[in-house]
């Protein structure tokens, strides 16, 4: 009799545990939408923004300070494209809607997808780094050969830390497809 | 005080099958200790041997005897078999052979998973092993694996090593569940928990960490798997993904891991200092609020891994200050272990001197450790030789010596023979000797900036990776004394008493040596 109750009570004790590393093993996967939504929140990671153009239109230019943003661009080793800004620079007002055009040229002789990551440092402007337009918002395709000229529009949140004249942008090409 | 009835020779004609079918069926804990305990010193011996080919190549600078892709596979699965292969199995055979006993318990509470988590294990180990002798040769990227050198980068028997992986969380898992289903439900009556043996204790709360963390890593490498082969982009930033989140995905398993790999250590010097101090435990409760504390913080303090990543400074302070609190803890268990001593009658068995070796060393890789922690002087030890020196520290000088010295406190007890205590002392002198000629030299290392995971070095670091590798050949060496010794104790020498020392604690001294095939069949009375 008190053997059987052991029994019952090893059994549950098994399949609760049992739960909770299944729960664990969940937990693991759930660390990846946390871990984005921790970043997005804190705008850690360099993660940017975007928002609309009409919110963008709608915000008020702070006249009074400017910021410089420089461009850095780099290709993952193994895509052949020549990818570049435009100009290395430009100067802008918090509020201000910044446009700058990005060369990307495909060097190969087959049509390759990418996906540009972009960083921003420091990191703590990033939730005030938005923008409107960016080839960074979708996977590229370029045929063999093929030259794009691409735009990046972005506006700087007047509510950006004081003590910030100048920030950089970088954007990585990563390939997407195989071979 | 505890005192048993007499009750084991009831069942002395019931004893165990002849020839290999009782290793494979057997659902004994006993039996499958000593399995976890064979298993864990074969590994031990061929993750060692692995270690003697890095050890035999940074002889000196240059290349000499391996090509660097060999080397690389050499680092990582000597650290993976050590981690999962020769230190967990050991604490987890040391579980099965004496919880039961120490709680007054017939078995584990679940015998035929028991038999199940161990022979998963052999399988799992072959399969991590056979990974060498696959084409494009086995992981190469450390034992952390970080994306995206294990996913895009890694070669293609990653995926061998992925399942491993999946089999050795499978076994640590079922282990420690039934760790915990033992201890909760299986004690003598008026065992009460603030009266349980601290291995035991340090053991629950182990088996807990093991239930969190290792479905962690399961998760990890299995989204390891899907980025390799099924097109997703966990850890790919081309598909949106991130290699940082990685490592924070392995280092929230990773940090508990350090911990399930020393926790028990803990339980195993506590049961020992106080036998040969003739003296009770000082601070039995605090012992265990310490551990829980301690088990408790190593889910907070995973980013002090990754220092260099770049995170913000609100992030760094947070994961520096947490780390640093380990300390508190820690020190109470050092402090207590130190008063248990304090005004004792000490003698020095063989297995005191494993467990003051422990005490010293391991408490010299905590202090290396607390210098790592503070995240401006990390920016210059990261991935040095430094932190190699650290862990080793804490894991050769701590886990593997506490294990030791735990098997020369119950060997007598498993066998029902004394060891040759002379050898035994030869073999205690000569590894703590060796020990710190091996690891002490890589501190300096470190500091002069010598990278770790690399089989070539600029000259100035000659003299003293010199003095690390003829450390490290005579460390390897004196575990085939070890080898020896067991095999003459198992197979003879001088009978032991039931008590084996003078005045031990605890119910599995209550029983006869070599502990009955079954003991405790009628639960004890604990008073």
């Amino acid at each position: 009799m008190q053997e059987l109750q052991l029994q019952k009570a090893n059994q549950q004790l098994l399949l609760k545990l049992s739960a909770v590393a299944v729960l664990m093993f969940g937990f693991g996967f759930a660390l990846v939408p946390l871990y984005n939504l921790f970043c997005d929140i804190t705008g850690l990671n360099g993660k940017t923004g975007q928002v609309s153009v009409t919110e963008a239109r709608n915000t008020t230019i702070d006249m009074s300070r400017s910021i410089t943003v420089r461009f850095v661009t780099t290709s993952q080793s193994e895509l052949p494209w020549e990818f570049k800004p435009l100009a290395d620079k430009i100067t802008v007002h918090p509020g201000e809607l910044g446009k700058v055009n990005f060369s990307i040229k495909n060097m190969a002789d087959h049509a390759i997808t990418a996906q540009a990551i972009p960083s921003l440092a420091p990191t703590k402007v990033s939730k005030y780094f938005n923008k409107t337009e960016c080839f960074c918002f979708s996977q590229q395709t370029l045929q063999a050969g093929e030259e794009i000229i691409a735009p990046v529009h972005f506006i700087i949140d007047p509510a950006a830390p004081k003590d910030i004249s100048q920030v950089i942008l970088s954007y990585t090409f990563f390939k997407s497809t195989k071979g | 005080m505890s005192t048993a009835t007499a009750h084991d020779t009831a069942h002395d004609h019931h004893g165990p099958p002849a020839g290999l079918s009782r290793w494979l069926f057997t659902t004994n804990h006993k039996d499958i200790g000593t399995l976890y305990l064979w298993f864990s010193f074969t590994m031990l011996l061929i993750g060692g041997a692995m270690a003697m080919v890095i050890r035999a190549e940074l002889f000196q600078p240059g290349m000499q005897i391996v090509d660097p892709n060999f080397f690389n596979q050499m680092t990582t699965l000597h650290g993976l078999i050590m981690v999962f292969g020769a230190i967990m199995p050991a604490f987890v055979g040391l579980a099965n052979w004496l919880i039961p006993m120490m709680i007054g318990a017939p078995d584990m509470a679940l015998p035929r998973m028991n038999n199940w988590s161990f022979w998963i294990l052999p399988f799992a180990g072959t399969l991590l092993l056979s990974t060498l002798f696959m084409e494009g040769g086995g992981p190469n990227f450390g034992w952390t694996f970080y994306a995206p050198l294990s996913t895009t980068y890694g070669p293609e028997s990653t995926d061998f090593f992925i399942f491993a992986v999946h089999l050795l969380g499978m076994s640590s898992i079922m282990g420690a569940i039934n760790i915990i289903a033992t201890i909760l439900n299986m004690r003598a009556p008026g065992m009460t928990l603030m009266k349980m043996p601290l291995f035991v204790w340090t053991w629950l709360i182990t088996a807990f960490l093991l239930i969190a963390a290792m479905p962690v890593l399961a998760g990890a490498v299995t989204m390891m798997l899907a980025d390799r082969h099924f097109g997703t982009s966990f850890f790919n930033a081309a598909g949106g993904g991130d290699p940082i989140l990685f490592q924070h995905v392995f280092w929230f398993f990773g940090h508990p891991e350090v911990y399930i790999m020393i926790l028990p250590a803990f339980g195993i010097i506590s049961q020992i200092v106080p036998t040969f101090s003739r003296k009770k435990l000082f601070g039995y409760s605090s012992m265990v609020y310490a551990t829980a504390s301690i088990a408790f913080l190593s889910f907070i303090v995973w980013a002090h891994h990754m220092y260099t990543v770049g995170m913000p400074v609100a992030g760094e302070l947070f994961f520096m200050y947490a780390t640093i609190l380990i300390s508190v803890p820690t020190g109470v268990k050092v402090f207590n272990w130190v008063a248990t001593m304090w005004r004792g009658a000490l003698t020095f068995e063989v297995p005191m001197l494993w467990a003051l070796a422990f005490i010293f060393l391991f408490t010299l890789g905590g202090f290396s450790g607390l210098m790592l922690g503070v995240t401006p002087a990390d920016t210059q030890y990261h991935d040095t030789y430094f932190v190699v020196a650290h862990f080793h520290y804490v894991l050769v000088a701590g886990a593997l010596f506490s294990i030791i010295a735990a098997v020369y406190y119950w060997l007598p007890k498993w066998t029902g023979h004394m060891y040759d205590q002379t050898l035994a002392k030869i073999h205690f002198w000569w590894s703590v000797i060796s020990v710190n000629i091996l690891f002490f030299p890589m501190h300096f290392l470190g500091l002069a900036g010598m990278p770790r995971r690399i089989p070539d070095y600029a000259i100035q670091f000659a003299e003293f990776n010199q003095l690390a590798s003829i450390g490290g050949f005579a460390f390897g060496l004196s575990q085939l004394l070890f080898l020896y010794i067991l095999i003459k104790t198992i197979r003879g020498g001088e009978k032991a008493t039931d008590k084996v020392w003078e005045k031990p604690e605890g119910l599995e001294w209550t029983v006869a040596s070599p502990a009955p095939y079954h003991t405790f069949a009628t639960p004890p009375q604990v008073k």
